[in-house]
C-alpha cells in the first residue's frame, strides 16, 4: 500500500473539514447571541451583565488611557491661550458688552414671565438635577456610536437619562452599571429623538445613521424648516426634557433634512446628565387605573339626594382658580426635584396627578359631568321665581 | 532548526489577537486633534484575512468570534454584530483559499477588499434588520478604506507564519 492510499496519510483533508465545522459551530453561536439581544429596546433589564461587566471593566482602563491625552490638550490650550491672550481679551470685552444688554433683557422677561405665571396658574417644569461626567471611551462607527463616561449608578444614573455637553445635548443613557454610564449619541443608527423646529414650532424625529450629521424624519407642515433654523428637543414622549439645543438644520447632499449638531463645536470630553424624571416616569400609573368605579348616575328623583352625596367631589374640581396654585406652590416642588438620590416620586405625583385626572382616564373624572346632568331639569322649576327676584 | 518546530497557536493566533484589540482600544480614546477624530478601521479583520489565509484552523473561528463579541461590547453595538460579519469575512476568505495561492500581494489586497466589504455589507444588513432603519453609506466608505489600508499588517502576519510549521508545506 503506498503513503497515498493510506486513509490517515492525507492531513489536510480532514483538517479543512474540521475547520469548516468548527466556523459553522461559531456562525451558529454568533447568531444565536445576535437574535437573543435585546439592545434596541434601550430597557434597563436587556442590557444584560456582560455589558455591565465589560464597562465597568473599560471604564477605568479608558479613563487611564486617555489621560495622556487630556493632559497634552490641556497644556496646548495652556499654551496657546498664553500667546492668544490680547486678542481674546478683545474679544470677551465685546461680547460682555453685548450680554450686558441680553441680561437687562433677560432680567425683564424673568420678571414678566414670572407675573404671566402667577396670573395663569402655569404649573413649569421643576429644576432638574444633574451629575458631571467624564468620555473614557468613544466609538464612531456606522453601526455604533456610543461613549462610555465614568459615572454610574453611584450617583443615580438611569438609563434613560439625557446627556448633555456645554454646547448641546449629546444623547443618552442606555445602559448604568457602577462606576460608568453607557451614553447612545443622536448619531447612532438606533437613535431616535423627539424635536421641535424653534421658529415654527414643528416637530420631527432625530434619526441617527452612523454619520455626523443625524437626518430629520416625519416633517410636518407646509414649509415647517429653512437652513439654519435652530432646533430644540420638544419634551414629547417624556424621555427628554423641552427645551435643550440641539442642533441647526443644513439640507444634505442626498436632499434631506440634516441636523448640525451644537455638541459637535468642541470635543466632548465633560458632559452632565440630567437626572430627569418626566410625570409619566414618576407618576403611579397603577393608583391611577386603579381609581374606584364611578357612582351609578342618579335618576330624576334621586338627584337632590345624589347632590348630597357627591358635595365633597364638585368642590375639589369646580374651583379652577383656586386648586392650580395650591398645587404649584414653589415649597412644594422644588425639593423634590432637588434630590437626586430621593427622586420626587410623591410630591411631583400628586400635585400632577390632581390635575390630570379630570383630564385623562381617570374615572373620577366623569363625575361633575355625570352630576349637573340630571339636575338640570329639577332645579328650574322651584328657583326661577326666588333667583328671579335677586338680579 | 526552527521550521522543524510545531508552530504554536499562541504564536500565530494569541499574540495578534492580543495586538489587534490593544489597538482598537487604543483608537477608541476621545481624542480630537483640530478637529478631527481618531479614524476606526476594525482591525480584527485583518486577522480574520490573514488567519484563513495561512492555514485553516479549529481554533480560528473561535478566536475570531471572541474578538468579535469583544468590539460588540466596546463599541456598545448589537451583541453579536461583529462576531458574525468576521466570521462570514473569514469564511469567505477559507473559501477563496485555493484561489489566492500563489497570487501577487496586490491580487491578495484586492482580496482583502473583497473579505472587507462582505463583513461590512453584511453589517449592513444586519443591522438595516435590527434597527429598522438605513446605516449612512459616507461612513460606511470611511471605515471601509479605514480597514483596506490595514492589509500591510496582514501581509506582515502571512509572510511570518504561512511556511512556519514543515507539516504544512
Amino acid at each position: 500500500m503506498s503513503f497515498r492510499d493510506n486513509p490517515l496519510g492525507e492531513l489536510k483533508v480532514p483538517l479543512t473539514w474540521a475547520a469548516a465545522i468548527a466556523l459553522i459551530v461559531a456562525v451558529v453561536a454568533a447568531t444565536a447571541i445576535l437574535l437573543s439581544d435585546r439592545r434596541e429596546t434601550f430597557k434597563a433589564e436587556a442590557y444584560g451583565v456582560s455589558r455591565k461587566a465589560s464597562d465597568t471593566v473599560l471604564a477605568p482602563v479608558g479613563d487611564v488611557l486617555a489621560a495622556p491625552g487630556r493632559w497634552t490638550g490641556a497644556g496646548v490650550d495652556t499654551v496657546s491661550d498664553y500667546f492668544a491672550a490680547g486678542s481674546q481679551n478683545a474679544e470677551l470685552k465685546a461680547q460682555l458688552k453685548v450680554m450686558k444688554q441680553w441680561r437687562d433683557v433677560a432680567i425683564a422677561l424673568k420678571d414678566e414671565n414670572a407675573r404671566y405665571k402667577t396670573l395663569l396658574g402655569l404649573k413649569t417644569d421643576p429644576p432638574i438635577p444633574m451629575v458631571a461626567a467624564r468620555i473614557v471611551t468613544d466609538s464612531r462607527g456606522p453601526f455604533a456610536d456610543t461613549r462610555l463616561a465614568n459615572t454610574g449608578s453611584e450617583h443615580g444614573v438611569k438609563v434613560g437619562n439625557p446627556v448633555m455637553s456645554e454646547n448641546g445635548l449629546v444623547g443618552r443613557v442606555i445602559g448604568v452599571t457602577d462606576g460608568a454610564s453607557r451614553v447612545l449619541l443622536l448619531t447612532d443608527i438606533a437613535s431616535r429623538t423627539p424635536v421641535m423646529i424653534d421658529r415654527t414650532n414643528a416637530r420631527a424625529i432625530l434619526t441617527g445613521d452612523g454619520g455626523p450629521n443625524p437626518r430629520l424624519d416625519y416633517l410636518r407642515g407646509h414649509d415647517p424648516i429653512r437652513e439654519g433654523d435652530r432646533l430644540l428637543t420638544s419634551g414629547d414622549g417624556g424621555v427628554v426634557p423641552r427645551g435643550l439645543p440641539v442642533g441647526t438644520a443644513v439640507k444634505g447632499l442626498d436632499g434631506r433634512w440634516r441636523v448640525v449638531l451644537a455638541s459637535d463645536k468642541a470635543p466632548i470630553d465633560f458632559v452632565r446628565i440630567l437626572l430627569f424624571q418626566d410625570f409619566t416616569q414618576v407618576v403611579n400609573q397603577k393608583a391611577l387605573n386603579e381609581a374606584p368605579a364611578p357612582p351609578p348616575t342618579p335618576g330624576p328623583n334621586g338627584a337632590e339626594s345624589a347632590k348630597a352625596a357627591d358635595s365633597p367631589a364638585p368642590p375639589t374640581v369646580g374651583k379652577p382658580p383656586a386648586a392650580p396654585p395650591t398645587a404649584q406652590s414653589p415649597s412644594a416642588q422644588s425639593p423634590s426635584a432637588q434630590s437626586p438620590s430621593a427622586p420626587p416620586k410623591p410630591k411631583a405625583a400628586e400635585p400632577a396627578r390632581g390635575e390630570k385626572k379630570p383630564a385623562t382616564t381617570s374615572p373620577s373624572a366623569k363625575k361633575p359631568d355625570a352630576a349637573p346632568k340630571p339636575a338640570a331639569p329639577t332645579k328650574p322649576k322651584p328657583k326661577p321665581p326666588a333667583d328671579g327676584g335677586q338680579p | 532548526m526552527s521550521g522543524a518546530r510545531p508552530l504554536e497557536p499562541w504564536r500565530w493566533l494569541g499574540v495578534p489577537m492580543l495586538q489587534v484589540l490593544t489597538a482598537t482600544v487604543l483608537f477608541g480614546i476621545p481624542l480630537r486633534v483640530f478637529g478631527l477624530q481618531l479614524p476606526e478601521p476594525v482591525f480584527p479583520l485583518a486577522l480574520a484575512f490573514a488567519w484563513a489565509v495561512i492555514r485553516p484552523s479549529i481554533l480560528a473561528p473561535f478566536a475570531i468570534l471572541l474578538m468579535g463579541l469583544f468590539l460588540d461590547l466596546f463599541w456598545g453595538g448589537p451583541m453579536g454584530l461583529w462576531a458574525l460579519c468576521l466570521l462570514i469575512a473569514y469564511g469567505v476568505a477559507l473559501a477563496g483559499r485555493n484561489m489566492m495561492a500563489g497570487q501577487s500581494r496586490l491580487i491578495l489586497w484586492a482580496w482583502y477588499g473583497l473579505t472587507v466589504a462582505t463583513a461590512m455589507v453584511a453589517g449592513y444588513l444586519f443591522v438595516m434588520l435590527d434597527s429598522r432603519s438605513s446605516p449612512g453609506l459616507i461612513p460606511m466608505a470611511w471605515q471601509f478604506l479605514a480597514t483596506i489600508v490595514l492589509y500591510p499588517f496582514s501581509q506582515r502576519l502571512i509572510d511570518l507564519f504561512e511556511d512556519a510549521d514543515v507539516r504544512f508545506r
